[in-house]
């Protein structure tokens, strides 16, 4: 035809989008298709075995042998199990303690990272070994490095003549908690130091030249400038470490497994020790339950009382 | 007193010399513009004014007190950033009183010089906002605000303007001079833009790759500037530019002779640019017969892209010009307003 012949007569052909393309282009249909998979995934392996969960949590079924209804009966009996109490407390103990080693360390590390420090790269890829690290090497490392007759920290110690006999890392309640609280700190550091270096470097730096000619100092600067505006990523960053945290199994199962005499249980570990070693079900699952309301807790006071600021509101552009 | 001297400074990045020795006297209350095009080290120069770069050598005083190993926060000199760097998590208020609460003014003070600066720059119903809520121009104003209050003895704008839409610019720049009449603190000031430096400076200093290329009060440099960069630099449309040789007391382009208005300082045959602006051209019936190639009537001009001897140039009337592309006009420069410039060292010449 002529129209190839003279590019000016070429026109756009406008062809009739097929019904398929109209279906595509229906926003609530591609909201719809976008989302089943995910919906799938998380009715499958989320929402049903909470459910079956909560479920085995009223009955009082055993491995192996189906359970009745019983109602409030297993948390009414926890509520009076020492264990159990004792539990909550350490995990709440294990939580507060790790979380706030961790962000001090955290964030400590990612202000040293957002500095102009020699062998910036290399450190920041030796500050993400610990995460990279499958837990349960780790723990098996830290179990080793607590060992009461082969600890490296003995040996070093012995060695140099400080002491004459070993740690006793993990043979006391106390010695035996802060031991683990030292590991996950270690292995909850490069999440929170990453993080935060990430919303460090969200600031500008245009913000510190400014407070820095209205007069303030370098503690100034840090209190008044780096900490408001790194509390929304703080938030976020919190909450995620606390749930982490709380709902630890992995360092404790493998370096004590609760122990010396049950004082280093979490409810994870615990709820699993009642219900697939103790073969009771319905206890474990309500031990499991009764973490809910804590992490629940937990989300919602690190949102509402970290997050979420007025200053965030507005456009946008370039503040 | 805040007189701002720089003497002989000198700047590196690692092995790049970014200034070659600037010297610059700002004169108590004087408002000076540092302008030049992109990457000529004005920012830079402006921050090792403020304390934010070190000074590799020279000297930088303020107020007769040499500054160079004076921390930011003692020099008593406040900067708007060309990014406001307002602090996004305070309210305008605590933006402008930072530095107050900082230094534990009292209260009554903080309220009063906070209520003065809203006053002066009509922020006063912005206050209780943060800077997300506001619009460039407010934004603009704040950071101005923050600089008022500190009421320092040296204020310094590194491109204010440049983030603001073209009417917005024209009525800030009324304001930030206004505001220079009334408070005449000592101001240096950065742009890249020509005109911005045309209309508010008392003194320009044009920067170009480093180096100071000529410093002057505006018209100054409009009517002499020392070198071809300043000719072709300062004035919008810029200057145009022909290449050729003195002969006989005119200036011999092509076939063309155009005339000069003296001939101090050139010899017979020798090599120059020869500069004139744009509205230096007149329409002259016994002028340069040249083509129109674009006419661009502007209301106030009309600008005349105009063509002869193979050279092109701008001229703007300011009659009205009805001619069409295609068409001969004859135009002739005013031979006073000549500049001509050594073909060799780009130096002016007379
Ligand atoms: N921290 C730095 N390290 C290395 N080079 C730099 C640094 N800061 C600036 N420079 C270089 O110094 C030169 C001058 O930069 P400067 O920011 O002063 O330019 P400018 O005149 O303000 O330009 P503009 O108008 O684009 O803002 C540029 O070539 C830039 O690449
Ligand atoms: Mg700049």
């Amino acid at each position: 035809m002529s129209a190839h012949a003279d590019p000016t007569l070429w026109v756009r052909s406008r062809s009739k989008p097929s019904a398929l393309a109209k279906l595509f282009d229906n926003k609530t249909f591609l909201i719809f298709i976008c989302l089943a998979p995910a919906l799938g995934l998380l009715l499958v392996f989320l929402t049903y075995p909470l459910g079956l969960g909560i479920y085995l949590s009223f009955t009082d079924t055993q491995l192996g042998k189906p359970g009745v209804w019983v109602g409030l009966e297993n948390f009414q009996y926890l509520l009076t199990d020492r264990v159990f109490l004792n539990t909550v407390w350490n995990t709440i103990f294990y939580t507060a303690a790790a979380t706030a080693a961790k962000f001090a360390l955290g964030l400590w590390l990612a202000l040293l990272l957002n500095e102009n420090v020699p062998l910036k790269s290399l450190l920041r890829a030796i500050i993400l070994l610990p995460w990279i690290t499958p837990t349960v090497l780790s723990a098996i490392a830290f179990g080793w490095i607590y060992d009461p007759q082969f600890s490296i920290i003995s040996y070093v110690f012995k060695h140099l003549g400080l002491i004459s006999t070993n740690f006793d890392f993990l043979g006391t309640p106390w010695h035996a908690r802060w031991s683990l609280v030292v590991a996950n700190t270690w292995r909850g550091i490069p999440f929170v130091a990453i993080s935060l270096l990430a919303g460090l470097q969200t600031i500008s730096p245009s913000l510190y030249e400014a407070a820095m000619l209205d007069g303030a100092s370098g503690w100034q600067r840090f209190r008044r400038v780096t900490v408001p505006l790194l509390m929304p990523i703080l938030a976020v960053v919190l909450t995620f470490s606390v749930l982490f945290t709380f709902a630890d199994f992995q360092l404790v199962y493998a370096i004590t497994r609760g122990g010396p005499i049950n004082s280093t249980h979490l409810m994870a570990t615990l709820a699993f020790q009642r219900g697939i070693p103790g073969a009771a079900l319905g206890e474990g699952a309500a031990i499991a339950v009764s973490m809910i309301p804590f992490l629940v807790i937990a989300t919602l006071f690190s949102y509402f009382a970290v997050g979420n600021r007025k200053w965030q509101q507005g456009s946008d552009d370039d503040v | 007193m805040a007189e701002v001297s720089i003497r002989d400074v000198r700047k590196a990045f690692g092995a790049t010399q970014i200034l070659h020795g600037v010297n610059v006297e700002v004169a108590d209350g004087e408002f000076v513009i540092l302008v030049g095009p992109s990457g000529c080290g004005k920012s830079t120069l402006l921050r090792m004014i403020a304390g934010l770069e070190n000074i590799s050598s020279g000297d930088i005083s303020i107020g007769g007190r040499v500054v160079n190993n004076v921390a930011p926060k003692e020099r008593d000199i406040a900067m708007v950033f060309q990014n406001y760097a307002l602090y996004p998590h305070m309210t305008v208020r605590e933006n402008m009183a930072f530095s107050l609460i900082l230094a534990k003014a009292p209260k009554a003070v903080l309220e009063q010089k906070v209520g003065r600066a809203a006053d002066i720059l009509g922020l006063t119903q912005l206050l209780d906002r943060y800077p997300r809520q506001l619009s460039g121009g407010q934004r603009q104003r704040v950071a101005m605000g923050r600089a008022i209050v500190r009421d320092p003895q040296v204020f310094l704008f590194d491109e204010p303007l440049s983030n603001l839409d073209a009417k917005l610019r024209v009525q800030m720049r009324g304001e930030i001079k206004d505001l220079h009449q009334r408070l005449r603190t000592t101001t240096v000031y950065v742009t890249h833009d020509q005109i911005e430096a045309m209309t508010m400076a008392d003194k320009i200093v044009v920067m170009q790759g480093g180096n100071v290329e000529q410093i002057g009060a505006p018209l100054d440099l409009y009517d002499r500037p020392a070198n071809l960069f300043v000719a072709g630099f300062i004035g919008s449309p810029a200057m145009n530019f022909l290449k050729g040789r003195i002969q006989g007391g005119a200036f011999r382009v092509g076939d063309m002779l155009l005339p000069l208005g003296s001939t101090r300082g050139v010899a017979e045959g020798m090599p120059v640019v020869y500069g004139i602006r744009p509205e230096h051209w007149r329409l002259d019936d016994g002028g340069i017969p040249a083509t129109v190639r674009l006419v661009e009537p502007t209301g106030s001009e009309t600008q005349v892209v105009a063509e002869f001897a193979g050279h092109r140039v701008v001229c703007a009337f300011r009659e009205r010009v009805t001619a069409r592309p295609g068409e001969i006009l004859c135009i002739t420069p005013d031979p006073a307003c000549v500049h001509l410039f050594d073909d060799a060292t780009g130096m002016r010449l007379a």
